[in-house]
């Protein structure tokens, strides 16, 4: 080889390599959790496409220890991702700490995107003191999925399940004596849903903008007395949601109806119940009930190294419609990006709730869906509620008492 | 530094002083020294520095924090002083007096049948096995030593209310072992009793090895049966250990955290009826992310252990300590 071409080659390499570093210069961590963490991984091709210049690294921890370790890492101020991903549970409590830009604010000026996304994500993810902590990527519209082949062994109706919740029960009741099926795995369903019915935009779920605790009010009676009447009724499995019990009774068609976001088609279909497939259905919440069932988000930490690229980075996953849609498929979640929801797929037919268009029904259910404002607290509160409800159903404890009680202690726990 | 030399020159056996030692030499000699003098300290200095990060700091960053109101998401700076309010407020919150009761409902109901079954148990693979002791006693040491997701996955099939093994043996209608709250506590007894015999079994164990043979044979000419050797003979002579493995117990089981928590969903309106103390802290902290609190938690928890273990030590008489510590 003759000199000139090795010395060219050398100088090309030394290119090549400038050209690398330069197109590494800068590489954003992503702090996320399983499944939403294929939703990033699946869009990498395309951003590194449009960005070159910025590498992602994806660091996805289980869901539990990766709040956690947001916690953590929020607290100390090391170890802070550019970008980070918030689980619906976690948002009220992570907004309202200060530990995040506020995305309404330059650089970022994601107030402008408002207009485009389901209009409660934006009221979940900002603060009492009204900034905006993150950006929504997908939404639970809450659905009561039921197995349409039980139901109608026992000689009932889509309408039956979702016309009152008196004819809600009443349906669970004639469906257990027909097929020995759950109509709910749990009463504590109902008490969540009805806590979330008849809320108008902008009240909140247990405080009021004031802080002032509102568990005593008739709507937390009524959803205690329709809990304690499911309950009574015979119609819950009492199976916890999440654990093997309820795994079991959904495969084993012990669970004929479950109230949730719609996002649990999705997990019915890869793992909870495969073999269940065709079966399922979606309708409405009973009583023309809408609510929101989690849901997950995108922040920017202060204290995060690069935080423009990490908005973009967000904004990326959240607000362009392609990787949206490419979410819902590989994730079966619901896109809160609105221009996202006129995707054709949406109006495909779903194989694993018998073909049925649920994802049009899905998209008008969260068009409906209340504002709600999150409370730092509400997770909190969410516990102490539970516990009594526990107390009610289970050791006959008074409704109001239990209310009292609960109001109580929330107001203690919420002292600050 | 002027009797530096003198002490080098004795020191150094091996090779004597030169008569006029140069300025660099006598320099090196001095480092040398020094670097003998600190050779121990930097060798013992690893456990210090890991102690110090690991253990000292957040011994004390936590009674610092115990006196402080923090929104750990918002940062350091956020910290502010509260004084003793946090006690007060732990004290005054329902859920914690419930979790303290359920905590010490876990330390009788699991610790006491431990160590009833762990004695005779110990004294009978000491006096009957011969080739086979090592196997059974390492069988018994296994859940010691299982990992607890591993043990939750198991228990959990095994209790389950529909599929479990445990409810096709018994007869009658299916327990909730886990979805109710009674059968919930039986079910976190059953598996903490079952986690720690084998260890309580070890113990006693190696206190029963070191019992002179000549006593049992003493015993057995006088006449006496083997209840009896283990009554009179062996029992009184494990009081040391006896103190010992239960002062053990008792600081464990107030400490009690992971066998109610993976057996019970957190999520399940049940949690409250297995809330330890120690899942009341943790509560505190990770859910309602009150870090201020939780460390004044931890802290009435000490002293409330140290109560307990300073009880269980005058319970068991100056004799039983003392000869622990001897």
């Amino acid at each position: 080889m003759p000199e000139g071409a090795v010395s060219r080659m050398v100088a090309l390499a030394a290119a090549a390599l400038a050209a690398t570093a330069a197109s590494a210069a800068t590489t954003i961590t992503v702090a996320t959790f399983p499944d939403l963490d294929r939703a990033a991984k699946a869009a990498l091709p395309r951003w590194h496409a449009a960005h070159p210049d910025i590498d992602v690294k994806i660091v996805s921890l289980q869901y539990l220890d990766h709040h956690t370790a947001m916690t953590t890492a929020l607290a100390t101020g090391s170890g802070l991702p550019d970008v980070m991903a918030i689980d619906f549970r976690y948002i009220g409590k992570f907004a309202g700490s200060g530990g995040f830009d506020d995305l309404n604010q330059p650089p970022y000026n994601a107030g402008a995107l408002r207009s485009q996304f389901v209009p409660y994500t934006f009221v979940q993810a900002t603060n009492a003191a009204g900034q905006l902590a993150a950006l929504p990527a997908d939404i639970g519209p809450g659905t009561l999925l039921y197995r349409t082949d039980l139901i109608a062994k026992a000689g009932l109706t889509e309408a039956d399940l979702t016309r009152s919740w008196d004819s809600f029960i009443a349906a669970g009741v004639k469906l257990k004596a027909a097929t020995g099926a759950c109509l709910v795995a749990e009463s504590t369903e109902i008490l969540d849903i009805l806590l979330r019915s008849d809320l108008k935009d902008g009240q909140g779920l247990y405080f009021d903008r004031s802080g002032k605790v509102l568990v005593d009010s008739p709507r937390f009676v009524h959803a205690f007395e329709v809990g304690r009447a499911a309950q009574k009724a015979g119609i819950s499995a009492d199976a916890t949601l999440w654990t093997n019990e309820w795994v079991a009774d959904l495969r084993s068609n012990k669970i004929a109806g479950q109230m949730m976001g719609a996002w649990l088609a999705g997990h019915l279909k890869n793992w909870l119940a495969p073999d269940t497939a065709g079966k399922w259905r979606s309708a409405p919440l009973p009583a023309g009930a809408y609510a929101s069932y989690g849901g997950s988000f995108y922040a920017i930490p202060r204290r995060a190294a690069h935080k423009v690229e990490g908005f973009e980075f967000a904004r990326f996953m959240t607000a362009d419609v392609q990787s949206q849609v490419n979410s819902l498929r590989t994730l079966d979640t619901f896109p809160a990006l609105l221009a996202a929801q006129q995707d054709p797929i949406i109006d495909e037919p779903m194989p694993f709730l018998g073909g049925q268009k649920a994802r049009e029904l899905w998209r008008e259910l969260a068009s409906k869906v209340p504002l709600i404002p999150v409370d730092k607290y509400d997770a909190m509160a969410t516990d102490v509620i539970r516990a009594e409800f526990q107390n009610v159903v289970k050791r006959g404890k008074d409704i109001h008492l239990a209310l009292a009680d609960a109001k109580d202690l929330i107001e203690h726990r919420a002292r600050r | 530094m002027h009797d530096s030399r003198n002490t080098l020159t004795s020191d150094s056996a091996i090779a004597p002083l030169p008569p006029a030692p140069s300025q660099a030499q006598a320099a090196r000699a001095r480092w040398r020294k020094r670097a003998r003098k600190l050779a121990p300290y930097a060798f013992i200095s690893p456990f210090f520095i890991l102690f110090a990060v690991f253990g000292l700091f957040p011994l004390l960053f936590s009674i610092w924090l115990s006196l402080h109101q923090w929104d750990a998401p918002a940062g350091l700076a956020a910290m502010h002083w509260v004084g003793l309010e946090n006690y007060w407020y732990a004290l005054t919150d329902p859920w914690f007096s419930k979790s303290l009761l359920t905590t010490l409902w876990f330390a009788v109901a699991s610790g006491v049948p431990q160590h009833l079954v762990a004695l005779p148990l110990a004294f009978l693979i000491h006096t009957t096995l011969k080739r086979s002791r090592n196997f059974v006693v390492g069988a018994y040491f296994v859940p010691y030593i299982t990992s607890s997701v591993a043990v939750a996955l198991i228990f959990t099939t095994l209790f389950s209310k529909d599929f479990g093994v445990i409810n096709a043996i018994l007869p009658g209608p299916p327990i909730d072992w886990l979805g109710d709250a009674f059968w919930a506590r039986i079910t976190v007894a059953i598996v903490v009793f079952w986690r720690y015999l084998g260890w309580n079994v070890v113990l006693y164990l190696s206190a029963l090895q070191v019992i002179p043979g000549d006593l049992y044979e003493a015993a057995t000419l006088d006449g006496a049966s083997r209840w009896q050797q283990f009554r009179h003979v062996a029992l009184p002579l494990l009081r040391p250990m006896m103190f010992f493995a239960i002062t053990l117990t008792l600081i464990g089981n107030l400490q009690l955290f992971e066998e109610p928590f993976i057996l019970i969903p957190p999520d399940s309106g049940l949690a409250i009826d297995v809330m330890t103390t120690a899942m009341f802290m943790y509560r505190m902290a990770f859910s309602d992310g009150d870090f201020g609190t939780a460390s004044a938690v931890s802290w009435l928890l000490f002293f409330l252990i140290a109560a307990l273990t300073y009880g269980n030590a005058r319970l068991f008489g100056k004799e039983g300590t003392g000869d622990v510590a001897r």
